[in-house]
């Protein structure tokens, strides 16, 4: 990308500086009101007009929510369940992602990308009806399952496109070295495209971290997320803005250094399946 | 066992585990939800439910709440979807430029996509705040009049869609980026050679060849947008009155606020025929293009 001239002349890239830098602005501005109204106290929080940058900075919030509320409880169930939908998606995504572009079974790749489009609330009635009978409900396996249903479809979508890349001839010459179909595949495909497992690991680590409309109705007091226990203290906790802007800064936190790290990958991740699908 | 069965078993091992898992998790849901929709289920009632063919259907398309919470759906997204777009081309053609910090503010750039629409939602609705809120507060220092943001049933659906386009900009951005990248350099260059002032490069050659990059992005992102329901049911819960209850929240309250089972299994069905028409449509509309 970098390689590519520009159409107008590199002269003004002061000018394309301060232009990014000004749009910028919005986007960095909620996270930056985020972090600052959790730094302030309970009275400075909701003081008018508000301070920008000069009061008296406290962590008290963070320690009220800490100590104060389940907070790290919702977070290893979060972390439960983000990470094992991550590996689940993995076990059942890579091998699917494979065969799908090691055959060019094109059908599969648009039934199963095809599912993404089907709105979420469609399967969370049923589900619920279901999970119930089954006993599903606030169990971590439960949330697993419904996780997985946004998570696999986009590691199989990312994963094609990096799984295409690999050149045929590598195929055929693993397979003459005596490899059967599965050994060449975790031996020598899936080391090759390890950055592409990386990008889908975090970015279905992201979406299942992120998730609200599942634990809301699947999951209960045991294994409640973070987002759904920040809803529930925004209605219980309406006057403390300190404590919850705290909270989602907590929540919001990892995730984002995460995307930081793996932004290229998860970026070239996109674009690649984005194009062709 | 011969070759060509052994590699028909190799590719089925490889392929039916994710796809039996779908099939188990996603359809059988979607038929059981079908037939749910002839009943006139609700969870609360204790005798059985009775059969009643396309009752709820009925109810559904003749219930002024339901086309209002349409009218509010598309109205969204449509206002979304015009604010990303502009937001998203114009970021994408500006970081294809080389620039000094362009990394450092590119990743800034794209970062919103990230956060948790929970904690987006939340902080939104600090600084949505009428009295006390920061947004208003600033609308103040450059004497502009104060909104009511999403407390004022005219202001709500706007703003929700900006808090959407704060959001998910960047991913329209990123889409415009990856098809700049893959555009010959010649087109380039060529413009240069031709003499074409940088505005009329822009409208008559690059957008377009980066149409199809930009459909593309628009449906992936129409498909989201239609079904939007983490900001708005945190911030407004299809308030005030129900002037911001896109479908998505009047289904979620028909089904587990009422357990309204039945007629909430119709809207499903059809709520799933409204995406996927709408998706179907822009995508044949892409190939005639």
């Amino acid at each position: 990308m970098g390689t590519v001239r520009s159409w107008k002349q590199p002269a003004k890239s002061w000018l394309m500086f301060a232009a990014a830098a000004l749009i910028s602005i919005p986007s960095l501005f909620v996270f930056y009101w985020m972090l600052i109204v959790s730094l302030k106290s309970d009275v400075d929080s909701q003081a008018y007009p508000p301070a920008f940058l000069f009061f008296e900075p406290s962590f008290k919030s963070y320690g009220d929510v800490l100590t104060e509320t389940p907070f790290v409880k919702y977070l290893i169930n979060t972390l439960i369940v983000s990470l094992g939908t991550v590996f689940a998606g993995l076990v059942l995504g890579l091998p699917a992602a494979y065969g799908i572009a090691r055959w060019k079974l094109h059908a599969w790749s648009v039934g199963i990308v095809a599912t993404r489009m089907i709105p979420g609330i469609s399967f969370l009635l049923p589900w619920y009806l279901l999970f119930r009978e089954f006993g599903l409900i606030d169990t971590y396996f439960g949330l697993i399952i419904a996780q997985l249903t946004i998570c696999l479809p986009m590691v199989i979508w990312l994963m094609i496109g990096f799984f295409e890349e690999v050149p045929a001839e590598l195929h055929d010459a693993a397979r003459i070295d005596g490899c059967t179909e599965f050994g060449s595949f975790v031996r020598i495909i899936l080391p090759l495209t390890r950055q592409g497992i990386a990008a889908s690991s975090i970015l279905s680590f992201i979406y299942a971290w992120n998730n609200f409309m599942f634990p809301i109705i699947l999951a209960g007091q045991k294994t409640r997320t973070l987002p759904a226990a920040v809803f529930s203290a925004m209605s219980f906790e309406q006057i403390n803005w300190a404590n919850l802007a705290a909270m989602a800064t907590l929540v919001t936190l990892p995730v984002l250094v995460l995307f930081g790290i793996a932004q290229k990958h998860i970026v070239a991740g996109l674009t690649s399946g984005g194009v062709k699908g | 066992m011969n070759a060509t069965n052994r590699i028909r078993l190799t590719k089925m091992l490889f392929i039916a585990p994710a796809s039996l898992f779908l099939f188990l998790i996603l359809i059988f849901p979607i038929l059981y939800t079908l037939f749910q929709s002839f009943y006139n289920k609700k969870l609360t009632q204790l005798t059985p439910p009775k059969f009643v063919g396309f009752d709820n259907y009925v109810r559904a398309l003749q219930n002024p709440e339901f086309w209002n919470s349409v009218q509010i759906t598309v109205t969204f997204t449509v206002l979304a979807l015009a604010m990303q777009t502009v937001l998203g081309v114009a970021l994408g053609l500006l970081y294809h430029q080389t620039f000094k910090g362009r990394g450092l503010l590119r990743t800034l750039a794209i970062m919103p996509m990230a956060a948790a629409p929970v904690s987006v939602a939340l902080i939104f609705v600090m600084m949505f705040n009428p009295t006390i809120g920061v947004l208003n507060y600033l609308l103040e220092q450059i004497g502009l009049p104060k909104s009511l943001w999403i407390y004022d049933s005219h202001s709500v659906v706007p703003s929700l869609a900006l808090v959407d386009t704060w959001q998910y900009t960047p991913i329209l951005m990123i889409m415009v980026m990856a098809g700049l990248a893959s555009l010959p350099s010649e087109v380039f260059e060529q413009a240069k050679i031709d003499g074409a002032r940088g505005w009329q490069t822009l409208w008559h050659i690059l957008l377009p060849m980066l149409r199809p990059f930009i459909v593309a992005a628009v449906v992936f992102r129409l498909n989201d947008a239609l079904k939007t329901f983490d900001t708005v049911y945190v911030m407004t819960q299809g308030g005030p009155g129900n002037s911001s209850e896109m479908l998505n929240i009047y289904l979620y309250n028909q089904a587990f606020a009422y357990f309204n089972t039945g007629y909430a299994s119709a809207i499903v069905i059809l709520f799933t025929l409204l995406v996927l028409l709408l998706v179907s449509l822009l995508i044949r509309g892409r190939r005639a293009n």
